[in-house]
């Protein structure tokens, strides 16, 4: 393929094999079966379907957003229906699941690279196949052999949708006060009741069945999150032998209308409300997965696929943007060079001026820097499950619970911004709905929300991963980071430059680290309440590691390409890397102004 | 039971930069390439044969060392084997030497029922081979199918010229080509991706088939491009401003082109 706007595959290219050598993966059991061919076929396959039937839509899917007809179903447009088909004949669905539920045993590394074409094409969109992979994820990991076949299998097949089923109108960050009930029947069923608001994909038309996974308290559970058990909750009932049978007590309660993300419907959700009686009596018919009072704990397990996932997203909606922001510049002409006094000279290409290159640059270096970093943290994924060494494991393990959080929030808060440079380059057509990158930026406005916000990503961030964890995951990403700067001070020049930059970052995270983990032995409030901060400053950490391996994985190379790499880690050196001091000075000065605030001053 | 064999190219990708050869011919190494959009057309009709009744597809390139590419798309769609003429005696061949390469591919897998085409690569865009290769094997063509029908060992094409439709039959052995109205391609899985990693491809060189040096290449071509220069762009058009007088301007202008 020639120059998509849709996901540069050459980029991808380049993160995969030239930097993270994910053919190295391929020597190991789990993926002997595959091979660079499997691999690139896998890349284009996805790319074309991303393009011919995704990318079509979604202008449609924004402007005609879904709802419920008169018969009480939820309409969506056809051509979603082709498309999700179209994907679901694939068999792109049971990419990464085991080869004995039906899976393909695709490195989940390129599982997200491959994915983020179709993120980038129409995100709403994809929110179906998306969510239910993540949904068969966790049934497939704690679900019984029989709730595997019976309800994992169906999605990996791709003929089936599911949802997570956890906020609730009044419990959304704080999961520990979600109050929907499970009562155990003679028979080992559950009969649920409650209500659950926010679900994405929670009805539709586009499969015969939605398997719910729910979280619910059981009687007597004990409070907070200790007390949550989760439960799986079909749409359809499920016979024994696999059939469909009646109507599950789900009921719809109404859509949400939603700033972007248009082509998923979201939903407030009745659980047991009698709409529908299974056994002749009210009450949604439900399934414990595990053991009672471990849902949290299942959920979490499954965290950090799902959320490097989310990041992924965000990522790939920056990205698109950036492209279709370049191609504009590129094209649309105007004014002149400062300096270039002579009205009659044509005008020139608005890449021509350095503001322009400003916005452009800046969002090359938060996608491409994302894409980084999202295939890195897949990376850590495939690492932590298939690593020769249970040390290696372990270590994978480690870095990857550190860098969560930072995988999810920084695509979503700085591709977000790339999304509003990508506006900005387009002057006044980027604000009309004659251009895709309005709609791009009001997707991405979810990103920060859902899946943990902004602010719950940094408490888990300072919180759990860095203070809780007595800093081990944190030991070994500064170990990382170091190893990269050293092999930078080799090559010598602007990237030993860089190197040196980023030391002088890494040496301040260690110490505003040090300094907050004394100061929240006596006072954790204070210790986090500039969790934020502290988040940021490391994200861009972190990114500013990518972009020094990513300069020395082009190091020695020539052309446009490897040039384009050196010119974004140019730019983030200068224009970003210097904010993570200022970030970590105000961490460290342990600052006091939010935690005093009387809020009646606001 | 219909075993077919068909015929795919490896072009330059449509989208990026093309370039030449010294001797003004297409680079096909050095540059991005994939399987003929329009040879998919008849990969599918081949898989829609057998899958009807039984057979094999057999998918027959020739080639440089990418062309590879194309054969192995070929089986990730569905086709069951493949053979690439690979040698480089074959670089600058015109569309006759082209043709008796493939011919004598097809005499050597032999065991086949029909040897199927797209209905022009995109790049070369000549449409000439299926005729060659009818002549020189002996068989029937039935080309530019856009609906084909088999009946035992019949086939039935329908043909869409500009002013008629014709409808065509032969039996036994033939040479079809179908055009981009018969059907809708499908796209590789994932199961069909795995797949294709056992799926035999045999590499032949001409001495393989018996061909000469001598017979094939720049120097053997029929025809020889003497230079080639892309079409200059399009110019900016002439607006023609309505002060009253705008249709007598725009009559002036077309009788100028001769147009009226
Ligand atoms: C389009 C969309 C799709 C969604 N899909 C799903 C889904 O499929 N399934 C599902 O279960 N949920 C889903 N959600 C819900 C989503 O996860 C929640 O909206 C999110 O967790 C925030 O909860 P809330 O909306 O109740 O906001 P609140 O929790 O009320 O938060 C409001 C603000 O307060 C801050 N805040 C809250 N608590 C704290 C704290 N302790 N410390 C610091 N700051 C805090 C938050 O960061 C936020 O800025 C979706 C939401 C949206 C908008």
């Amino acid at each position: 393929m020639g120059r998509s706007l849709t996901m540069s595959r050459r980029d991808i290219d380049f993160c995969l094999y030239e930097w993270l050598d994910v053919t190295s993966l391929l020597d190991r059991p789990r993926f002997a079966e595959h091979g660079r061919e499997t691999l690139d076929a896998v890349l284009e396959l996805s790319e074309t379907l991303a393009v011919e039937h995704f990318a079509p839509l979604n202008r449609d899917a924004d402007t005609h957003e879904p709802y419920v007809g008169d018969d009480g179903r939820v309409v969506t447009l056809p051509a979603l229906a082709k498309a999700l088909q179209a994907y679901s004949e694939s068999g792109l669905p049971s990419s990464t699941f085991d080869e004995g539920v039906g899976g393909m045993q695709l490195p989940f590394t390129v599982h997200q690279a491959a994915t983020s074409f179709f993120q980038a094409a129409s995100i709403g969109a994809f929110a179906y196949p998306f969510l239910a992979q993540g949904n068969a994820n966790l049934v497939a990991a704690h679900g019984t052999p029989e709730q595997v076949e019976t309800y994992a299998r169906p999605i990996v097949e791709g003929r089936w949708y599911g949802t997570m089923c956890l906020s609730e109108p009044q419990a959304g960050s704080s999961l520990s006060d979600i109050t929907t009930r499970a009562e155990p029947q003679d028979d080992g069923t559950w009969r649920l009741t409650g209500t659950k608001m926010w679900i994405s994909g929670g009805d539709h038309e586009l499969s015969e069945n939605i398997v719910h996974l729910v979280l619910a308290r059981t009687p007597g559970a004990p409070a907070g999150v200790k007390g949550v058990s989760l439960f799986i909750v079909p749409k359809v009932l499920v016979e024994d032998d696999g059939s469909l049978g009646g109507r599950n007590d789900v009921s719809l309660v109404g859509l949400n209308h939603k700033m972007g993300y248009r082509a998923t419907t979201n939903t407030l959700l009745n659980f047991g409300e009698g709409a529908h009686q299974p056994g002749g009596r009210a009450g949604a018919v439900g399934h414990l997965v595990g053991e009672e009072n471990r849902g949290l704990t299942y959920m979490f397990h499954m965290m950090n696929e799902a959320r490097v996932s989310v990041g992924a997203g965000a990522m790939a909606l920056g990205y698109t943007g950036f492209l279709h922001s370049l191609a504009y510049a590129e094209e649309r002409t105007q004014g002149r060079p400062v300096g270039d006094k002579d009205p009659a000279a044509p005008p020139v290409p608005l890449t021509r001026h350095a503001d322009v290159r400003r916005m452009l640059l800046a969002q090359k270096s938060y996608v491409e820097g994302g894409l980084g970093l999202i295939l890195y943290c897949a990376r850590l994924v495939d690492e932590e499950q298939t690593a020769t060494s249970d040390d290696d494991r372990r270590r994978a393990h480690a870095l990857l619970e550190l860098l969560t959080p930072i995988a999810k929030s920084w695509p979503s808060q700085w591709c977000v911004t790339a999304n509003d440079l990508a506006i900005q380059v387009l002057g006044g057509a980027g604000y009309t709905r004659d251009f895709p990158v309005e709609q791009l930026y009001r997707d991405n406005r979810l990103n920060p929300i859902h899946e943990g916000t902004h602010g719950i990503q940094a408490l888990d961030l300072l919180g759990r991963k860095v203070l809780g964890d007595g800093g081990r995951g944190l030991g070994e990403l500064l170990a990382v980071v170091r190893a990269t700067v050293a092999r930078a001070e080799e090559v010598g020049g602007e990237t030993a430059a860089h190197g040196i930059a980023l030391a002088a970052a890494v040496e301040r995270l260690e110490r505003t680290t040090q300094h907050v983990a004394a100061a929240a032995a006596d006072d954790a409030e204070l210790a986090l309440a500039n969790a934020t901060p502290y988040l940021e400053a490391t994200g861009h950490l972190v990114v500013a590691w990518v972009w020094l391996e990513q300069v020395l994985a082009a190091a020695g190379k020539e052309g446009a390409f490897y040039d384009g790499k050196r010119a974004a880690a140019r730019y983030f050196y200068a224009f970003e890397v210097p904010s993570i001091i200022t970030r970590l000075d105000l961490v460290a000065s342990l600052d006091r102004t939010t935690l005093d605030l009387d809020p009646g001053v606001l | 039971m219909a075993n077919i064999v068909v015929l795919v190219k490896y072009v330059p990708d449509a989208t990026g930069d093309r370039t030449f050869t010294s001797d003004n011919t297409v680079d096909r190494v050095g540059v991005d390439g994939l399987l003929s959009e329009l040879d998919e057309y008849a990969v599918e009709e081949a898989l829609k044969v057998v899958e009807a009744g039984d057979g094999e597809v057999t998918v027959l390139t020739v080639g440089p060392e990418q062309a590879a590419d194309a054969v192995r798309k070929a089986l990730q769609i569905g086709a069951h084997k493949g053979v690439h003429v690979l040698d480089d005696a074959i670089a600058g061949s015109d569309a006759a030497a082209t043709s008796l390469v493939l011919a004598k591919a097809i005499e050597k897998i032999a065991d086949y029922d029909i040897v199927m085409t797209g209905l022009a690569s995109t790049d070369g865009a000549m449409s000439v081979v299926p005729a060659m290769l009818a002549e020189r094997l002996g068989l029937p063509q039935l080309t530019f199918a856009s609906e084909l029908t088999i009946e035992g060992d019949t086939i039935r094409i329908r043909r869409d010229g500009d002013a008629a439709t014709e409808t065509i039959e032969a039996s036994g052995k033939m040479v079809v080509s179908v055009t981009d109205q018969i059907n809708e391609p499908r796209y590789p899985s994932f199961k069909g991706i795995m797949a294709a990693k056992k799926k035999p491809v045999e590499t032949w060189s001409i001495a393989d088939l018996g061909i000469e040096a001598s017979q094939v290449g720049t120097a053997a071509a029929w025809t020889k491009v003497l230079s080639f220069e892309p079409r200059p762009p399009r110019t900016a058009g002439e607006i023609v401003t309505d002060e009253g007088d705008g249709g007598t301007k725009l009559a002036e202008y077309l009788a100028s082109k001769k147009f009226v």
